[in-house]
C-alpha cells in the first residue's frame, strides 16, 4: 500500500447518483487485486474528515477507475471535482477475491451477483477471470453468468462493461422496468435450476446486506462455495481502529478493511 | 542546535511525538517509519479479551469523528505472548496501555507488564468512554448508560486515586494516567492521579457524544453513543491542558485534535511536555512525521533549542 497524489483524469456520471472516476496511479494499478479497495480523501479541509473507502472497478494500464455513489458529503464533494485535480489516495488495501480452484469434472460456472453500486467490484473480478481464461487450461471450460439487480432501468450499472467482457448477463429491477421484476437472489435460484453443472458453480456476490445473506444461504444450502464483499463505516482502513467490525460465527469479530472486504460467505453470522 | 529530546518519568523520548493509543500500528509501517516518533503507544488490553462493540462503530461528524470501539482486545496474555514479539522492528519505546474494572486488575495489567522486556512505560486508560468503570467491577464488557452506577473512572477523583495507586504500587516503570474530559474540573482529577504517584498525565481522552440518522431514527452507532475526537475538539482540550498546566507539576502529554505542527506547538505553549497524535493518523497517516518536522523548523525559527522552554511558554 502507498499513499500518493493520484492526478483525476475523469470524474463522470453514468447514472443517477452514480460517478465513475479514472484516476492515474500506476502503482496501485500494478498492485490491485480484485476485491480490493483505496480510501480516498474527498475533503480538502477537514469536513469530512475521514477518507471514503471505495471499491478498485477497474484496473487499466497506468489508470484504476472508481465507480461510486453519491450518497453523503464525502462522496458528493468527490463528484464535484474535477479532471486534472489531484485525489489524495492511498491503496491497495484489504484482501480480495480468491478466484476458483478446478473443477472435480465438467465446466464450471462462476456466477457474479450484484446489487446496486455492488456492481462496482465485480467488473474488476469478471476482468481478472477473463485474463486468467486465456492462461490456465481449466479455466477455458469456464463460463461467466452475472446476475445484476437494481431498484430500476435506469439503476442499472455495468451491463454492458460485463457484456463487453463476454459475462452472460441478466438483470432483474424491483419494478420490471427491464429484464425480471425480482430482486437479484431470485435469479440466482432460476439459473441454478437451469445451468449445466450446478454443483460446479463458484458465487460472488456484492450489494446490500439483506441480498448477500440470501445469496449466502442458497449457496450453504447447496453446498456452493461463496464470496462476498462487505461494505462498512471505517477509518483507518489498514485494521489498526478496529472501526469496521463483522460478526464472524463464533461471536468473534473480524475487520471489513484488513480481513477483508471479500469473506467466505459461511464464516459470517449472518 | 535545537534538540527535541524530552524526558516523561523515566522515561526519554528523542521528540515529544507520540501516537495515540488505537490510532496507529505496524500496519502502517509501509506508508511511514514508526521509528522516526517519539514513542508508539499500543492499543489498550484488559486483563481478558473483549470482543468490543457492536457496528457501526465509527462515524464522521463535522471536523471530527465518533468512535465506539468498545475496547476489543485478546487480552493481557495474547499482548504479551503474541503482539509484542511482532514489534520487534520497532525500536523506539513501546508504552502499553491498560484498563480494567477494578483496581486489582489494573495491579495485576501494570504488574506483569512492568516485568515485560519490551514495555517502557505504562499509560492507564481511566478514561474509554466505552468501556466504563464498574464500582463493583463485575460487568465486564458494559456500554455506557447513564442513570446506572457505571461511570468513568476519571470522572471521580477518588476512584483515580485507587487505581493510580494500585498500578504504582504494582509498577517501577513511568506511569501516565490518561484522563477524560467529560468532567467538571478535569484539574482535581489530574491533582489526584499525581499525588497517587502518577508520573504524567495525558489529556484529552474523547468526549462522549453521539450521532443519528433521522430517516431511521436511530442512532448511527451500534453503541448509541461514542468518543467524539478531531479538530472539533482541539479548542477544548487546550484550554484543560492550560488549567492542568497551573495546577500540576508533573508533564502534561497533550491530545486532542493536532492534526499538524501548529496545533501542536499551541499544546506545548499551554502546558504540554510532549502531545499525541490520534485521529489525524487515520486522515493521513504521515501526520506525526510531518508534525516532527514542523516542530523543529518552528524551534529553529523562533532560535529555541529545546522543547522545555516552549512548554508552558504560553505569554498573557
Amino acid at each position: 500500500m502507498r499513499q500518493l497524489n493520484c492526478k483525476i483524469i475523469e470524474n463522470k456520471k453514468v447514472a443517477q447518483r452514480f460517478y465513475k472516476m479514472r484516476i492515474e496511479a500506476p502503482y496501485i494499478a500494478r498492485k490491485a487485486q480484485a476485491g480490493q479497495f483505496v480510501e480516498v480523501k474527498c475533503s480538502c479541509g477537514t469536513d469530512p474528515l475521514l477518507r471514503r473507502p471505495l471499491g478498485v472497478h477497474r484496473v487499466l494500464k497506468n489508470e484504476i477507475e472508481l465507480l461510486y455513489k453519491a450518497v453523503g458529503r464525502g462522496t458528493e464533494l468527490l463528484s464535484k471535482k474535477e479532471k486534472g485535480q489531484a485525489l489524495d489516495v492511498i491503496g491497495p488495501l484489504g484482501d480480495g477475491f480468491t478466484l476458483p480452484g478446478p473443477p472435480v469434472s465438467g465446466p464450471m460456472p462462476i456466477i457474479l451477483i450484484a446489487g446496486g453500486i455492488g456492481a462496482a467490484p465485480l467488473v474488476a473480478l469478471a476482468e481478472s477471470l477473463a485474463f486468467s481464461a486465456k492462461r490456465i487450461a481449466y479455466r477455458k471450460k469456464q463460463k461467466t453468468y452475472v446476475l445484476i439487480g437494481a431498484k430500476t432501468k435506469s439503476h442499472i450499472l455495468c451491463e454492458s462493461e460485463f457484456k463487453k467482457i463476454g459475462c452472460e448477463v441478466k438483470v432483474s429491477t424491483e419494478d420490471g422496468s427491464k429484464g425480471k421484476k425480482c430482486l437479484a437472489t431470485e435469479l440466482l435460484e432460476d439459473l441454478l435450476n437451469i445451468i449445466r453443472y450446478p454443483l460446479n458453480a463458484a458465487i460472488y456476490a456484492c450489494g446490500p446486506v439483506g441480498m448477500l445473506k440470501v445469496v449466502a444461504k442458497i449457496a450453504e444450502w447447496r453446498k456452493l462455495p461463496c464470496q462476498v464483499s462487505l461494505e462498512e463505516r471505517m477509518a483507518c482502513g489498514v485494521g489498526v481502529c478496529l472501526g469496521c467490525p463483522v460478526k464472524m460465527k463464533g461471536n468473534k469479530y473480524k475487520m471489513v478493511c484488513k480481513d477483508g472486504p471479500v469473506f467466505d460467505a459461511k464464516e459470517i453470522a449472518w | 542546535m535545537v534538540t527535541l529530546e524530552v524526558r516523561i518519568g523515566k522515561l526519554r523520548l528523542k521528540n515529544p511525538v507520540m501516537a495515540a493509543s488505537g490510532t496507529f500500528g505496524p500496519e502502517y509501517g509501509e506508508l511511514v517509519d514508526i521509528n522516526k516518533l517519539g514513542a508508539y503507544i499500543a492499543k489498550t488490553i484488559t486483563l481478558n479479551e473483549r470482543v468490543g462493540n457492536p457496528p457501526p462503530r465509527v462515524v464522521d461528524t463535522p471536523s471530527g469523528m465518533l468512535n465506539a470501539i468498545g475496547l476489543e482486545n485478546k487480552g493481557l496474555d495474547d499482548f504479551v505472548k503474541n503482539k509484542l514479539p511482532k514489534l520487534k522492528n520497532i525500536k523506539i519505546p513501546i508504552i502499553a496501555s491498560i484498563a480494567g474494572v477494578n483496581a486489582a486488575e489494573f495491579g495485576k495489567l501494570a504488574k506483569v507488564l512492568s516485568r515485560t522486556e519490551r514495555i517502557a512505560a505504562i499509560e492507564i486508560n481511566l478514561s474509554c468512554p466505552n468501556a466504563p468503570y464498574s464500582p463493583r467491577g463485575r460487568r465486564a464488557c458494559p456500554n455506557v448508560q447513564h442513570g446506572k452506577r457505571d461511570f468513568l473512572i476519571a470522572q471521580n477523583e477518588s476512584a483515580t486515586r485507587q487505581i493510580v495507586e494500585a498500578a504504582r504500587k504494582a509498577a517501577s516503570l513511568t506511569i501516565i494516567a490518561k484522563l477524560s474530559p467529560n468532567v467538571t474540573d478535569i484539574t482535581r482529577i489530574a491533582k489526584a492521579a499525581e499525588e497517587a504517584g502518577a508520573d504524567a498525565v495525558s489529556l484529552i481522552n474523547t468526549f462522549i457524544g453521539m450521532a443519528v440518522d433521522i430517516e431511521t431514527k436511530r442512532p448511527v452507532l451500534g453503541n448509541v453513543t461514542g468518543g467524539l475526537s478531531g479538530p472539533a475538539i482541539k479548542p477544548i482540550a487546550l484550554r484543560m491542558v492550560r488549567e492542568t498546566y497551573e495546577k500540576v507539576k508533573i508533564p502534561i502529554i497533550g491530545i486532542g485534535g493536532i492534526m499538524d505542527y501548529k496545533d501542536a506547538v499551541e499544546f506545548i505553549l499551554c502546558g504540554a511536555s510532549a502531545i499525541q497524535v490520534g485521529t489525524a493518523n487515520f486522515v493521513n497517516p504521515r501526520a506525526s512525521i510531518e508534525i516532527i518536522e514542523g516542530v523543529k523548523k518552528y524551534m529553529a525559527k523562533h532560535k529555541i533549542s529545546g522543547i522545555k522552554e516552549l512548554t508552558g511558554a504560553l505569554r498573557k
